[in-house]
């Protein structure tokens, strides 16, 4: 019981932990995007899309090509959403809350319409995108994973992409400390005008940390539909699951290292209201506020604590115009 | 900016404009607007293979084609342009108050409760007179708190709020489970369906007439709280700047909570609407993302609770349009958002040109303009 439930705990939290360690790379450059709701979504459905067409039209199915392409096809699909975000609010110097909502409407939309329209569209004659197949690759466990009893099961039981999620989560955070481009990026996140002053591409910065924050946020989505979901894409399926990786991003005070244990925390507030016996379902529903009531918490904690290295980056949400000092 | 390998001076620099005349910020817009029909046209035909014409036929037919869809274009309209209202004193105050999908709810469900507990005791009159008061007081609750800690401790307002929708949200899954009908449901369904109780009256033979005309006067109403009153000068110039504000003596943290008590209040009131006004029910998606629509329509208008009309109005025509099409064509409903995304990525991207504009390195010259 207390095995499978820190098992399902993990699998709930491993699309927060990219989503959050996405939002926390776009975030440190002093972007707030509010769309990654939406990136998570585009990432899941353009990797649906991919497997979809591959499992269609492929006799033999490669396993190897069978990962390959959803995961291409969600990295193009969460760059391209980066991309946009990053030209409206960098280039342009748009509002970031507005661009970032319009993103979420926009991904959310197109993840529901081609989930919804894709088997209408390719025309081909299939009851539900259900890529079981797809899925069975994404899902290959460490083969020793069942010999090692509980351990195994707690520690190696789970997919690559859920590997992949924490070590891009220990990658960035030692990016952040302990490399120069770590320092720069930081930089520009607090004082973008002094990084200017120092020699710091602003813009370029800003555009790499947005597009890898997207692509990575992306392959929540994709985790979510192709592992948890067992390759079935069902319309709003993926929830609030994005704005919960924002909120995991003030849980774990801006560090993905953090943020690893606290998405499986989130995972684990998330269910837990199927475990606790003899709950009606009213109550249920006041279980699955407590991931946002803890944010709130910790957020009103951090802002009395008043300590510096808790704080959001101190541009976090402004544009900038080199001009405008 | 770019080609940073070349030593000599840039292609181009962006210079900030001074104040571009208005008619000319507006064409910029309208041009936009425009371009974005355009490539929402390429995107429609690519997916649907019909004459674009012919798409954005429908598209109108779907919205204003028949007197009872007119009627339900303008009253999602008045909702959409209620809660743009409510969320414009916080912006202009630079408060990103993103929470209004909450403050609807809190306002919806406190009507509702009142609906379901005093229905058969009390008047028609005076439940709809508690239903106001109860409705403001739950959003102005719910604007209330991340006001407070923002005034007292800076707590960053736009995660504050973003997380208040979802303890709404679930707030209100609570009561739909505990109220249902029948029992375990898990949907309240419609108040009241025989006595009526607490549902604004039919007028003029139109059941959405109270939404429309109470959305008029709470726009005229805005529009000179805004412009005229002395609140409305207290939150621009907190907006403008805060150091300012408090040098001529204004007290930032009375206007920050007071904006923000009328901000939820005016959701509150839109939670009313759709409580009263027109679904008769409370579900966990009874606010279905307005409040983050509303930001939108908000920004577009420049503020300006006038020019809302007709932002408020383009959404909810495209949201109508884009209906028909995917019900026409056998498509996802979804549809409606790719078109609205799309629109506003153009009209924040045009906001630029009014803003800036780009100076050549040899002559300088205008573009986009």
């Amino acid at each position: 019981m207390v095995v499978a439930f820190i098992q399902r705990a993990v699998v709930q939290g491993i699309p927060l932990l990219f989503g959050s360690t996405g939002e926390i790379l776009t975030e440190k450059s002093g972007n707030l995007n509010l769309g990654t709701a939406g990136v998570m979504y585009v990432g899941g459905i353009c990797g649906v899309i991919g497997g979809f067409f591959y499992e269609q039209n492929a006799a033999h199915m490669n396993s190897f090509l069978a990962v390959l392409i959803p995961l291409l096809c969600s990295i193009i699909g969460s760059a391209i959403m980066g991309y946009i975000y990053a030209l409206l609010t960098v280039t342009l110097k748009a509002n970031q809350n507005v661009t970032g909502l319009a993103l979420t409407t926009f991904g959310v939309g197109f993840g529901n319409f081609f989930g919804g329209s894709l088997i209408k569209l390719s025309g081909l004659d299939v009851p539900s995108i259900t890529l079981s197949k797809t899925s069975l690759c994404f899902k290959t466990s460490l083969p020793f994973a069942d010999k090692l009893g509980v351990v195994g099961d707690i520690l190696f039981s789970y997919s690559f992409l859920a590997y992949v999620a924490i070590i891009i989560a220990v990658v960035v955070s030692l990016y952040f400390n302990k490399t120069r481009s770590g320092l720069k990026l930081r930089a520009v996140g607090e004082n973008p005008a002094t990084a200017d002053a120092a020699g710091v591409n602003v813009e370029r910065y800003k555009y790499v940390s947005i597009i890898l924050g997207s692509i990575i946020a992306g392959f929540g989505g994709l985790y979510y539909v192709m592992d948890y979901a067992c390759g079935v894409w069902s319309n709003d399926g993926f929830g609030d699951r994005g704005w919960l990786a924002i909120a995991l991003v003030i849980f774990a005070i801006w560090r993905p290292n953090i943020s690893i244990f606290g998405s499986i925390l989130f995972g684990g507030l998330f269910i837990i209201h199927n475990y606790i016996p003899g709950l009606g379902m009213g109550t249920q529903e006041l279980f699955k506020m407590a991931p946002y009531a803890v944010t709130i918490i910790v957020l009103v904690i951090i802002s009395m604590l008043q300590k510096r290295e808790f704080q959001p980056p101190a541009s976090l949400g402004l544009s900038y115009f080199r001009e405008e000092r | 900016m770019k080609n940073k390998e070349k030593v000599s001076e840039p292609l181009f620099h962006i210079v900030k404009r001074g104040n571009l005349p208005t008619t000319k910020s507006w064409l910029i817009r309208i041009v936009s607007i425009v371009a974005a029909l355009i490539v929402c046209g390429i995107v429609t035909v690519l997916v649907t293979g019909e004459n674009p014409f012919e798409v954005y036929g429908t598209m109108i037919s779907g919205a204003v084609g028949t007197e009872r869809k007119i009627w339900s274009t303008a009253q999602n309209t008045a909702i959409l342009l209620c809660i743009s209202l409510a969320v414009t004193p916080a912006f202009k105050m630079k408060f990103w108050n993103i929470g209004a999908e909450g403050q609807v709810l809190m306002g919806a469900l406190a009507s509702a409760t009142c609906m379901i507990f005093l229905g058969d005791k009390i008047p028609n009159w005076a439940l709809i007179l508690v239903m106001v008061v109860a409705s403001i007081i739950a959003g102005a609750i719910w604007g209330f708190i991340p006001a407070f800690f923002k005034a007292n401790w800076n707590t960053n307002e736009t995660l504050f709020t973003l997380m208040m929708n979802y303890i709404a949200i679930q707030i209100v899954s609570y009561f739909v489970f505990e109220w249902s009908v029948p029992a375990g449901s898990g949907h309240i369904g419609i108040i009241n369906p025989t006595s009526n109780a607490g549902w604004f009256p039919t007028i003029f033979g139109q059941k959405y007439f109270c939404n429309v005309a109470i959305v008029i006067v709470l726009t005229v109403i805005m529009y000179i709280y805004l412009k005229y009153s002395k609140h409305g000068y207290e939150l621009s110039v907190v907006g403008g700047s805060e150091n300012t504000a408090k040098y001529i003596g204004i007290n930032v943290k009375k206007v920050v909570i007071r904006t923000m008590i009328l901000s939820g209040a005016l959701c509150g009131i839109a939670g009313l609407l759709m409580v009263a006004g027109t679904d008769h029910t409370v579900t966990r998606d009874t606010a279905g993302g307005r409040g983050f629509t509303a930001i939108m329509v908000s920004w577009l208008a420049k503020f300006n609770p006038i020019y809302m009309i007709l932002t408020a109005l383009l959404i909810v025509f495209l949201q109508k349009g884009a209906g028909e099409i995917s019900m026409i064509f056998g498509l996802n409903e979804s549809f409606a958002d790719i078109l609205t995304g799309i629109i506003i990525f153009f009209i924040i991207g045009s906001e630029f040109f009014i803003n800036y504009k780009l100076k050549f390195r040899e002559k300088t010259k205008e573009v986009k303009d």
